[in-house]
């Protein structure tokens, strides 16, 4: 008897505490929510504590839309995901594949190399150096080229091809298919999983491209999501001493915060399984 | 010979050939480029043609002796340690709890919700910060002043500046930091369990002499390796967050570096310190990687 009581405790902790978890992951995001659309005034009165806005208005989703330049900043940043995704897969599975062929001569010279990456780096000013030399500042491959390849990545795709059945490749090749013919056909719709995954990792990469632009970017039409938004957050940090000018800025900011987040938070249930396999993917195989 | 193995295996190396440029463009060539620590870079001369420093050492004599050096380096080192000791408990903790729920679609919806603020950017999880903690618009410090106290800035005090980043960072990576620990006690053999059932053990016993010590090595693994990057104390979080007020307890090497070499194009001196944090940055990645080899296994 005292088992049991002590077993269902125990439990109620259990619970207790996951709930608990739970809520502050989720609480802070919910805030910032309510606030984005609840009338200042209304924030006011009721001491800044409201989860369930009675009074509900999307002006400054309205004002941030027509008056600024996020929709420019919303445009760019679909590009670089969408442009930048592409080109990292292309580019990640056309290294890992070779990788993967065990008898492929020079195969541990090319992986030393980009296991080299992992370790040591030019660091950030020679690298600006190179990009400047290229000729890519002001433009939106800056913040595609000099991150193409996510080394790990590499890794990861590599081992998911190693575990491919030999017999597949034999079989392709007596068919008479060319090594190129055996990619695309055969081994890409093979590896759908590891492509979702670590295309979803590029993806989440690129929508929260923040530091390529401000390295690489000075022309304010190029400026993704995140740098504007930082911007709109930055402005009125400084005018927080002038505390009547805050009423209609914090909406305004939580607004932007949304508009750049809403994205993310809307596709990820549905994604999470995904991320979830490709981090114990990478951890176990790394 | 050379040509029957081009002929055999040339579409591999084609397939390689776009990611071998990538990585020898804007991986290799940085690495090269980094001599111009040892110069005084001007942007009219390039990397080739600029003078060498006098002497070669100048630029890392600069840094050494300037103020910057003990703070950079006291900054870096404590902001990093006190995010893997907050990065390292709490998502054990949290998966020991996942692994004792019962409840299974309780188990999947917390999940769910503290995996999430993974993937929001620092920038979002600013804005968060602001919504909960700057000194006028924020929700705790109107409940503090609702409480009878004063306001305080959290986000420009020195005094809580670090607390806020590990505790924004422990927020943000608390469930995602927990997935490996849970899939290290998934494969904790069951019978275990069964068998201090048997003897009487309750949950709590079942725990500490049964989970922990199961996933122990997997612990004292990821340990070691996050020691390994014991320079990289997180510029892109430090970066969005800090301010000027709080540059003192803030302001890290990489931070330094972008300000000094992007914002006042001071590249030679900039590099040098990131040269010197790269050097460093890689004795410790190889040396964590030895002694957890001794544990196991490494990264490679």
């Amino acid at each position: 008897m005292v088992k049991g009581l002590e077993d269902r405790l125990f439990n109620v902790f259990v619970y207790a505490v996951l709930v608990f978890c739970a809520l502050l992951a989720i609480f802070p995001i919910l805030y910032v929510v309510s606030v984005s659309i609840t009338p200042f005034g209304e924030v006011l009165r009721n001491g800044g504590f409201i989860l369930i806005p009675r009074d509900v208005t999307f002006s400054a989703y309205k004002t941030l839309l027509t008056q600024s330049n996020l929709p420019q900043a919303f445009k760019i940043t679909v590009l670089i995901t969408v442009v930048g995704t592409a080109v990292n897969l292309i580019l990640t599975g056309l290294m890992a594949y070779p990788l993967s062929r065990k008898n492929l001569p020079g195969r541990r010279i090319f992986l030393l190399m980009i296991v080299f990456t992992l370790i040591f780096s030019g660091g950030l000013i020679p690298t600006y150096l190179i990009v400047k030399s290229v000729g890519l500042i002001d433009s939106i491959w800056a913040m595609i080229l000099p991150n193409a390849i996510w080394s790990f990545n590499v890794l990861i795709m590599k081992s998911f091809f190693e575990g491919l059945p030999e017999e597949l490749f034999e079989s392709a090749r007596i068919d008479g298919a060319k090594e190129f013919r055996i990619l695309f056909q055969i081994v890409t719709p093979l590896s759908i999983p590891v492509i979702m995954t670590i295309g979803l990792f590029y993806l989440v990469g690129h929508w929260n491209e923040f530091f390529q632009a401000i390295f690489y970017v000075t022309d304010r039409t190029l400026f993704p999501l995140q740098v504007i938004v930082r911007e709109i957050l930055m402005q009125s940090q400084q005018t927080l001493e002038n505390a009547d000018n805050i009423t209609p800025t914090q909406t305004l900011q939580m607004a932007a915060v949304m508009i750049a987040s809403l994205p993310v938070l809307v596709v990820y249930p549905f994604i999470q399984k995904y991320f979830t396999k490709g981090m114990l993917l990478g951890s176990i195989k790394g | 010979m050379a040509l029957t193995v081009l002929r055999k295996y040339w579409p591999f190396y084609v397939m390689l050939l776009p990611g071998v440029l990538f990585y020898l463009i804007f991986r290799y060539f940085p690495m090269y480029g980094m001599v111009i620590a040892f110069k005084d870079f001007s942007m009219m001369d390039g990397i080739l043609h600029s003078p060498w420093a006098n002497p070669w050492y100048k630029h890392f004599e600069t840094f050494y002796q300037s103020p910057y050096f003990g703070e950079l380096l006291r900054n870096t080192l404590l902001i990093s340690l006190y995010k893997l000791v907050w990065g390292t408990i709490p998502p054990i903790l949290l998966a020991l709890l996942l692994n004792e729920c019962r409840i299974r679609w309780l188990r999947t919806v917390v999940q769910t919700l503290t995996y999430m603020p993974h993937f929001l950017s620092w920038v979002i999880i600013f804005g968060i910060l602001i919504a909960l903690f700057s000194q006028n618009g924020g929700i705790v410090n109107r409940w503090i002043v609702e409480a009878g106290g004063s306001s305080f800035p959290f986000l420009t005090s020195t005094q809580t500046f670090r607390s806020v980043l590990v505790g924004s960072e422990v927020w943000q990576n608390l469930g995602w930091g927990a997935i490996i620990y849970l899939a290290a006690m998934a494969g904790i053999d069951p019978t275990l369990y069964e068998a201090a059932r048997v003897d009487g053990a309750g949950r709590f016993r079942m725990i500490w002499h049964i989970t922990i010590p199961g996933i122990r090595s997997v612990i004292v693994l990821l340990f070691i390796l996050k020691l390994g990057h014991l320079l990289d104390a997180g510029f892109d979080q430090i970066y969005i967050l800090y301010n000027i007020q709080v540059y003192p307890v803030a302001d890290i090497l990489d931070t330094w570096v972008y300000r000094t070499g992007l914002q006042q194009l001071n590249f030679s001196l900039a590099s040098a310190v990131g040269l010197f944090k790269s050097l460093i940055g890689m004795a410790l990645v190889l040396f964590a990687n030895n002694v957890a080899k001794r544990w196991g296994e490494g990264i490679w």
